[in-house]
Order: C-alpha cells, then structure tokens, then sequence
C-alpha cells in the first residue's frame, strides 16, 4: 500500500463462515487480525483478508462506491454497504451475511430469491431525471435520464421484521420497484403491477417498522413507497367498483 | 447459419469474469461452442466494475490515440442497440476552463470529426444553461456523445444472455493450475471457494481473460504477456452535480471527468503503475488531487460530501518500461500463445475498457474460430442482451 497511515491500529474482524446446506442452527466463525486506518472500509478488510490470509474468503463486491449493491452486509449486526462502511472504532467487528435469503458461502447470500419478487415488478433501470435547477437538456437529448435509485442490494429485505417472520412476503425492495412503476410508467401498464401488489403478501403485509428506509443505502425510502402503493391498490379498487357498480 | 462445428462441440474454458469474459462467453455461445466461465470472485469484482461508468464517445482518445476513439465510437453505437435501457444519454461536454484549454479546442474538435465522433461547440452562455454547476471561469465548451453506464449491470447483461444460452458461469472458482503437457494447455484445475471441492475442468482451448491478472495467469502456461496494471484513484461524491458528462477541454491527465450516476458524482482519475493488481491501495494525494481538478469544472465538489474513493487497475498493454501509464494505449489485442510461446490450446486478451468489451470479444472468438477451423460469424452486433436482472434467474 502506498497510502501513509498514521493512525493504523489492529481490529479483530471476526468473519461469518456459514455454508450452504449447514444446519442453520450451527454458527460458524472465523477471526483475523487485520490493521486499519481511519478510511479503512469492511470491503478493504476483507479484500486484505482474501489476499494475505485466506484466499478462500468468499464475499460479493464490484463498484467500491455504493453503486452496484453487491456488498451489502451485517456488520456488528447492521445492514450496511461493506464498500461504503468504515471498520467501526474497537477492537473487534462481526461480520454477517444478509439476512432472510439463503447463505451460499460465508458472506455470499443467493439473490436469485430476491430477484425473483424483484422481476414480478418490471421496473426499468433507466427513469427520467428530475432537472438540476436550472439545467436545459443539451441539442438533440429529448429527456434526461439517469438510473434508477435502488442498487439492488437487498439490505432493506434483510432489515425487514416481517420479511424475517414470513417468507412469502414480497417485501420492501420488490414493493418500492412497483410504485416506481406506478409513479413513471414508461409506457408499461401500471393496472397489472397494482393488482399484484394489493395483496396480503404485499402492501398490505408491512408493519410500518420503518426499517427497510431507515436501512436503504441509496435513498429509496421503501416504506413510503409501499404507503403510496396501498393508495393506488385502494383507488384502483374503488374505481372497478364504480365503473361495475353505476357507470353502466 | 453455416457451421462445420462437430456434432459434440467445441469446448472453451474462460478463466476471468470481467466484462470482457462475460462478452466473449456470449459471443461463443452464439457461435455454437460449449462455455465455462470461472472467478475467483463476484463477476466484475476485478477492474470491471471498478470503473467511473462513462461510455465512451471515444473523444478522450481522439487527438492522441485515434485507433482507440474509431473503437469507442463504434461500439458506442453497437451497445446502444443490443443493450438497450442501460444507459443515461445525456451525452457529454469538454469544458475549457483556462486560455490553454481553449487552444486545445480547435485539434480536438478537429480530431474527434475525423475520428467520426459528432463535436460540436457550445459557447459559455449555452454551456451555463446546460449545466449550472459549472466553473464561472469557464470559457467555451464542446459536446460530445458520451453517456454514462452502470459498471457492473451493463457487462451483466452479456452474462446473462451467455448463461441463458447455456454457458456455464463460475462465480468463487479459483484456478489453481493451467494443465499443460508438452507444449499444449488441455485444462484447468479448480477449487470451488464454496465448498472447497477441487477437480480438473478440460478444454479444447483456454482464454485468460483477467485484465490485469493476466500476466500471473499466463506464467501458469509458461507464457508471457505483456501487461501493466495501471492503477487510478476515484472519487464518488454525494449530489448529482451534473446530467452530462464533464471533461476538461486538455490533453487526458488526473482528474479529468465528472461522471454522474444516480446521486452521485464520480470524479477520475489518477494513474500509475504497479505490479500486484491486488496490491493497489487508495494513495490520498490522490483522492485530494480528484477533488482539486473536479472543482475546476464544478466547483461544489471542493465541499462535497466525500462517499468513497476507490482504485482500479487498468489492463494495458505496454513494455515494462512505463511509468505512469498515460502513455499507453487504450486498445485492446489478443495473443495467440502458439505464436508467441510455442504454446497451443491457450489465448490472452487484455487491454481495452468497458466500452470495447464486445469487441474484445469478437476479435478473440475470431482467433478461437480460426484455431479450430470453425466457421461461424459473430452476432453480437445485433443479438439484444438480455436485461441484467436475468443473471439471476434460477
């Protein structure tokens, strides 16, 4: 490392080691003894774990800066972006796989369980873009754009306390994806995604704990979204039944 | 489609799962060959991912590096259409700050027209308009089809699309041997990182497709390669301070582009030259000198609030005199190892970027078609990717 760190101290990180297939009620811990400076993040650790003490160390990372959504991880207990979370001050840290989808290896939850709630919403990756104040679209740009805020990381279904009690719940990430829908169709039918979501294993399964916005690391604020998702489904309803009851 | 592949196909092991192994993997399927893809890691866990997000234009290159900007430019367009929705089209503007800058202005346009890249100036009154954020100093400016992509769920699309097509991707697979006997590399020897099972995958041919691992993955086959990890330092900011992507108006130097992504600003980058790509660090001169040359084209990121910095290896291809980096080229080649080391059943392709990922690829199934005297035309020009999300899929 070329950095010059003065304030290096040593920190016990004391990693998740879990397989898939383990029995879940047996846990499995390694530790390692790794320095850090100041801006160390949990992604530097482990990448330093994998490169000078154990190869084997499995964990998911590409961006290092909060845009891909692959580290998301517990740490001492919190969801949070490994890339983006410094190696918290004391002598130890534990570091955990998301919770409420299936560990493949130490820190690597299988996605394809959150991708497949995901998919049911169909929401593009690209939305419009809300202007910087001021700013005019360049000659020959028709509309603005820029990606979608959710990375995809599923840190707001691992905080969830409904999704850890019921696994059919659709949850927090897949339920703010379809009120994107809803909220900037981009030619997709919006009536389809509201009747999937109003139901009991969707908007209307959240306890309003609030923690999947709390937790989001990119500003989604599921929650809201998922209030504003009841709405439309109630809305939606009232017009199907004003349209059969007394509009023929 | 004409093919002499033999009734039980060819099969191609590609050791790297970066873009560039997710493309080719692609591009073999369509082709009719058998695919294994392995890393040691995530896929675009290396260099891939790692990057700032600009599609390139091509323009950064023009005046100095012409093979790479006609590349960028073409591919540019062949993304576009085969991997539609993944990009933020706002396109781009060179912005000169200083009198030097200005005086760049005239080989730049000059060189980017030639080079087929649409430049056009955009005097400082229109270029405040486009994007408020901008230096006050700011003189002139010249925009450019650049556009912005997301690192990792671009190169995931062709992921997809290889795993849908029946390739076979590895994540957490580590090689620990090249089989080689006599001369000829038959295989690899593996150990799955989620199990710890270790066993032999044969091949008709090997592709070492690690960016900048390349080097180490070539001596297990007694081959050569001449790469340099060029590493850079990036900056991600809180804001989205601009919509377009900002580069200064001068000859490529650190700190010279602002991408924007989400709300974020990714300001890049720095460059060296190291010899472990695992062994980068995040020098902090450098991240100061991203947010000293970032504020000279928007000034409100001298006060942003800092979200990460980060450093990424390039894969260049270059002697191991270097210093720097700079003076490489961003283009891309392909080495047939037969010819460079006597060795059969084992090709390399490194340099390139994100941008020329499915031409890197092409260019190598063209040399893996022609070894194995298989005729097959690429189609990844046209074929449509499909969306990222589809990795996933059980």
């Amino acid at each position: 490392m070329i950095e010059t760190v003065t304030d290096s101290r040593t920190t016990r990180v004391v990693v998740s080691r879990r397989k898939e297939g383990d029995d879940p009620g047996v846990l499995r811990y390694d530790t390692f003894d790794v320095a850090v400076g100041a801006r160390t993040t949990i992604l530097d650790a482990l990448v330093a774990i994998r490169r000078e003490l154990d190869p084997t160390l499995t964990f998911r990372h590409s961006c290092f800066h909060a845009s891909c959504g692959t580290c998301g991880m517990r740490v001492n207990g919190r969801e949070g972006l490994a890339c983006v979370t410094p190696v918290p001050a004391g002598d130890e840290v534990t570091v955990e796989p998301l919770g409420n989808l299936p560990v493949v290896s130490d820190l690597v939850v299988d996605m394809d369980v959150f991708f497949d709630d995901f998919d049911d919403a169909g929401r593009p990756l690209i939305r419009s873009c809300e202007k910087i104040p001021g700013a005019e679209k360049a000659a020959g740009i028709d509309e603005l754009q820029r990606f979608e805020d959710c990375i995809e990381c599923g840190i707001c279904l691992s905080a969830c306390p409904v999704a850890g009690s019921d696994p059919r719940y659709v949850g927090p990430a897949a339920l703010a994806a379809a009120w994107r829908v809803v909220e900037e169709p981009r030619g997709l039918a919006t009536g389809p995604v509201v009747r999937l979501m109003d139901d009991e294993q969707a908007a209307w399964r959240c306890h309003l704990a609030w923690e999947c916005s709390e937790a989001c690391p990119s500003g989604v604020d599921p929650a809201a979204a998922i209030m504003r998702l009841r709405r439309s489904a109630v809305g939606a309803r009232a017009r199907r039944l004003f349209s059969f009851g007394g509009n023929r | 489609m004409t093919t002499t592949l033999p009734r039980q196909p060819f099969h191609v092991v590609i050791v790297g799962g970066g873009g560039t192994g997710g493309a080719l993997a692609h591009d073999l399927v369509l082709r009719g060959f058998r695919v294994t893809l392995v890393e040691r890691g995530e896929v675009t866990s290396g260099t891939t991912g790692r990057h700032h997000g600009l599609l390139h234009s091509g323009a950064r290159y023009a005046v100095k590096d012409r093979e790479s900007a006609v590349e960028c430019i073409e591919e540019r367009e062949i993304l576009r259409r085969v991997c539609p929705g993944t990009f933020e089209e706002n396109d781009g503007l060179f912005v000169a700050i200083t009198d030097e800058d200005v005086a760049y202005e005239p080989i730049f346009v000059e060189s980017c027209l030639a080079s087929g890249i649409p430049a056009r100036r955009v005097s400082r009154e229109e270029a405040f308009r486009l994007e408020p954020n901008l230096n006050p100093d700011l003189k002139m400016a010249v925009q450019v089809p650049d556009a912005t992509m997301d690192a990792m769920r671009m190169p995931l699309r062709f992921f997809a699309s290889a795993k849908a097509g029946g390739a076979i991707i590895r994540p957490w697979t580590l090689v620990t041997e090249l089989l080689v006997t006599d001369h000829l590399v038959s295989g690899i020897r593996v150990r799955d990182l989620t199990n710890g099972v270790e066993e032999e995958i044969r091949a008709d041919l090997v592709v070492n497709a690690t960016g900048p691992w390349a080097e180490q993955v070539a001596v297990m086959a007694g081959c050569d390669v001449p790469i340099r990890p060029s590493p850079g330092v990036l900056l991600a900011v809180r804001g989205r301070w601009c919509n377009m992507v900002i580069n200064r108006l001068h000859p490529s130097g650190d700190g010279d582009i602002v991408v924007p992504q989400r709300d974020l600003s990714v300001v890049g980058t720095s460059s060296w030259v190291v010899e472990d790509p695992d062994d980068l660090g995040v020098p902090e001169d450098h991240v100061e000198r991203m947010y000293a040359e970032g504020a000279m084209m928007i000034p409100a990121i001298r006060t942003a609030v800092r979200r990460a910095a980060w450093s990424a290896a390039r894969p260049l291809i270059g002697s191991k005199d270097a210093e720097s980096g700079r003076e490489l080229s961003r283009t891309f080649k392909c080495f047939d190892h037969r010819e460079t080391d006597g060795v059969e059943g084992f090709v390399t392709i490194s340099g390139g970027k994100g941008t020329t990922l499915r031409a890197m690829a092409e260019t190598t199934a063209d040399v893996i078609c022609r070894k194995m005297a298989v005729e097959a035309p690429c189609r990844t020009r046209e074929v449509v990717t499909l969306p990222h999300a589809a990795y996933y899929a059980a």
